[in-house]
């Protein structure tokens, strides 16, 4: 027989889910409707007038080539992102999982760079890569290589990078070592004993019992890429050099809080939020299949 | 002993309110930290101890944009100072918020302070004056784009550091000499668009947008894909291919390269001054900023940069007396030549200037007289008065990123400026539709 706890009435339910239901409504919905009602007007800055234009921001951004370029830009700045936060995040957790001793110390110092605020992040990486001061770009001199930036995009983004990755990086082993530490010993002794190496119970048993949480890591990651990144991009490149390191959501910011354009701004944000809804969605459908819970 | 603390007390939480009401406060919020910031505190207090009627509260909001954004959003929040500080990229957006502001001129007459606009040097004031000839808000910091001369480093590469540097021509020479003479840093600049484009415009007396430069209406197109531009930018793309100019970024990040003594020439704002006087370990000259023998009307005035202080909509009668007697305070001609000597921004007042020649300062300190001169030479044209384009800190963000593809070689001077031009007009619509 089965067993079932039910609760009569719908007021506790209500109770208990409507603080929830109302951070959503406060934080999100309302944020989000006005967003999404200010993209049909181009207002000036102060508020005192603005023009409806209907979907008038909208094909003003798609009919700029620039504007579409810069998603090719931000789906190759995020699947790097994404990958090179989650990558050296679980190699440093299986790292740290095999420790005996001194591990709280290893675990503590690696979450460390996660309580630097983007910005920081971005100017201290800045001068660490500043073409006339830093100290890599002059090791990278004397090596022969000329380091710069300013004027090379493929460098620029690479350095975006690596400094939008490096926080995240902490925040991704939290969650890779405490899965790692929910792997039962008991299947991977059985393997060893069976014959498996360090690699291959790796690949076939710890990998696939960490699904889910690279699942969620990768979702939050992408999220990450796709919507926190421009104050790093904004200290360190500005979009440039041209355009290649301007993402969509550096744009979201540039025009709305340096331009004064909330109008363009606004139909920006909600371009984003359509996109980053499908790649939730599509992520949901397709890549959850390959989960094991 | 009890009641009559209480009493007491009682007495001046009582009185407090009173004594406050009998001062007006006027809120000023600006762009400055450091040493500038400072100044501008000691202007506010001596304002402050001039006079009884009103105090002058001042603060810091952040650099230019974010002052701009903290006024913005504070006016839409119903809680605006009463003079906010607004660099002269926000011009175009300030005037055109006609309910948000109060022209200058009608403040200063309200308030019944001295206020004589002919006494502003025209080529400061003109950037902030409307087509009638009324002044829209009050020059603060004002500075033009001169060129640095690492004396040092042109003995070094072999070149005689007295070389007449007045034309592009001249310097053109003059960097091949030093290139060939192994220095590794011909030539650097900050600020790429303000001089090179914005200044360059002015200076050769052609225009940079229709409509005069934007002042004569918001229906106005970018013209800097013109014939004297587009040389320029090729002659410097190609020094930039030839290792003569070596870019370093969008905005002043050159000056660490010049003040450093790797540098031979930089061009850059007349306040770098204050910078690299203190700096610099090497001789150095300040010589005005070479033009193009033959090209345009030149050399015809350079134009500024810096903020201007506009007087916002939305307060007391009162409050905007204050605010007028608190600009014609710092219009006065002392204050204004401490603040030119001590910053190396400009003059605002011919007086100022004058004041400032008579007390020795321009021998004490050569060069500081150089952006003067180069600023009042000629009397502005239409091309020359400054430039009053809507979303501005966008297109020269557009504009930088076009130089940088002639700068890598990646575009030609003429595609990069027609691709700027195509692009920055459509902001240019943008900003038209929003303030039809």
């Amino acid at each position: 027989m089965e067993k079932r706890v039910t609760f009569r009435g719908w007021w506790v339910p209500a109770l208990l889910i409507a603080p929830q239901v109302f951070i959503s409504a406060v934080f999100f919905f309302y944020p989000a409707g006005q967003a999404v009602w200010q993209s049909l007007f181009i207002p000036d800055p102060f508020g005192l007038s603005s023009q409806y234009v209907g979907l008038g921001n909208f094909e003003y951004l798609l009919g700029d080539k620039f504007y579409r370029a810069s998603f090719v830009t931000t789906a190759m700045f995020s699947i790097l992102v994404t990958l090179c936060s989650m990558i050296p995040a679980l190699f440093l957790a299986v790292i740290a999982d095999r420790l005996i001793k001194g591990s709280g110390v290893y675990r503590t110092m690696l979450i460390w760079p996660y309580a630097v605020a983007p910005a920081i992040a971005g100017v201290l990486w800045l001068f660490m890569f500043n073409t006339r001061v830093g100290v890599v770009s002059w090791y990278l001199g004397n090596l022969g290589y000329d380091w710069n930036h300013v004027l090379n995009g493929g460098e620029a983004m690479g350095l975006v990078v690596v400094a939008s990755s490096w926080g995240r990086i902490s925040y991704n082993f939290l969650f890779f070592f405490a899965a790692l530490q929910a792997v039962p010993r008991s299947v991977i002794e059985a393997a060893a004993i069976d014959g498996a190496r360090f690699w291959k119970r790796f690949w076939t048993i710890v990998l696939p019992l960490l699904s889910p949480t690279t699942f969620f890591l990768l979702v939050v990651n992408v999220v990450y890429s796709f919507f926190e990144t421009f104050g790093v991009i904004h200290t360190i490149t500005s979009g440039g050099p041209q355009q290649s390191t301007t993402v969509l959501v550096y744009k979201v910011f540039a025009d709305g809080f340096v331009g004064q354009d909330l109008g363009s701004s606004s139909a920006q944000s909600v371009i984003l939020l359509f996109v980053v809804g499908l790649l939730t969605i599509v992520q949901f459908k397709f890549v959850e299949k390959r989960v094991h819970y | 002993m009890k009641k009559s603390l209480l009493g007491a007390l009682a007495v001046s939480t009582m009185l407090s309110p009173v004594a406050a009401m009998a001062q007006t406060e006027v809120q000023f919020w600006h762009a400055f930290t450091g040493r500038l910031g400072e100044l501008v505190a000691a202007q506010v207090a001596d304002f402050n101890a001039s006079q009884s009627d009103y105090t002058v509260v001042q603060s810091h909001k952040g650099n230019y944009s974010e002052t701009l954004n903290a006024g913005i959003a504070a006016f839409r929040a119903g809680e605006q100072p009463h003079i906010l500080m607004v660099f002269e990229v926000g011009t175009a957006t300030m005037m055109a918020a006609a309910g948000a502001v109060r022209p200058v001129h009608e403040v200063m007459a309200a308030s019944g302070a001295d206020f004589d606009q002919d006494a502003y040097i025209g080529a400061v004031k003109g950037y902030y004056t409307s087509t009638e000839g009324d002044m829209l808000s009050l020059p603060f910091n004002a500075s033009t784009p001169v060129l640095w001369v690492n004396r040092d480093a042109m003995s070094a590469a072999g070149v005689d550091p007295d070389t007449d540097l007045s034309t592009w021509q001249n310097v053109d020479a003059t960097l091949t000499a030093l290139k060939a003479g192994g220095e590794e840093c011909p030539l650097v600049t900050a600020w790429q668009s303000w001089i090179h484009l914005e200044n360059f415009s002015a200076y050769h007396d052609v225009p940079f947008a229709s409509k005069d430069n934007g002042f004569a209406g918001v229906d106005t197109e970018l013209m800097l894909n013109g014939e004297a531009q587009i040389a320029h930018l090729s002659a410097m793309g190609q020094w930039a291919q030839d290792g003569k100019f070596i870019y370093t970024g969008r905005r002043n990040e050159g000056g660490a390269n010049f003040r450093a003594g790797e540098c031979a020439l930089f061009t850059e704002s007349s306040a770098g001054y204050a910078g690299i006087s203190s700096e610099a370990e090497f001789d150095f000259d300040v010589r005005p900023l070479p033009y193009w023998e033959g090209v345009g009307n030149s050399p015809q005035n350079t134009i500024i940069g810096g903020a201007s202080l506009w007087v916002m909509e939305g307060h007391e009668d009162d409050a905007y007396k204050g605010a007028g007697q608190f600009l014609s305070f710092l219009s006065s001609s002392d204050v204004q030549a401490k603040w030119h000597q001590d910053t190396g921004y400009l003059p605002i007042t011919a007086e100022a200037s004058v004041a400032t020649k008579a007390a020795g300062f321009y021998e004490a300190n050569p060069g500081t007289e150089v952006a003067v001169i180069q600023m009042t030479a000629n009397a502005p044209t239409a091309n020359s008065n400054g430039l009053r384009l809507g979303s501005f800190d966008q297109i020269r963000g557009i504009i930088d990123e076009e130089l940088e593809g002639i700068w890598s070689g990646d575009k030609t001077a003429q595609e990069a400026m027609d691709s700027a031009k195509e692009r920055g007009d459509a902001l240019l619509r943008r900003f038209e539709a929003a303030n039809r």
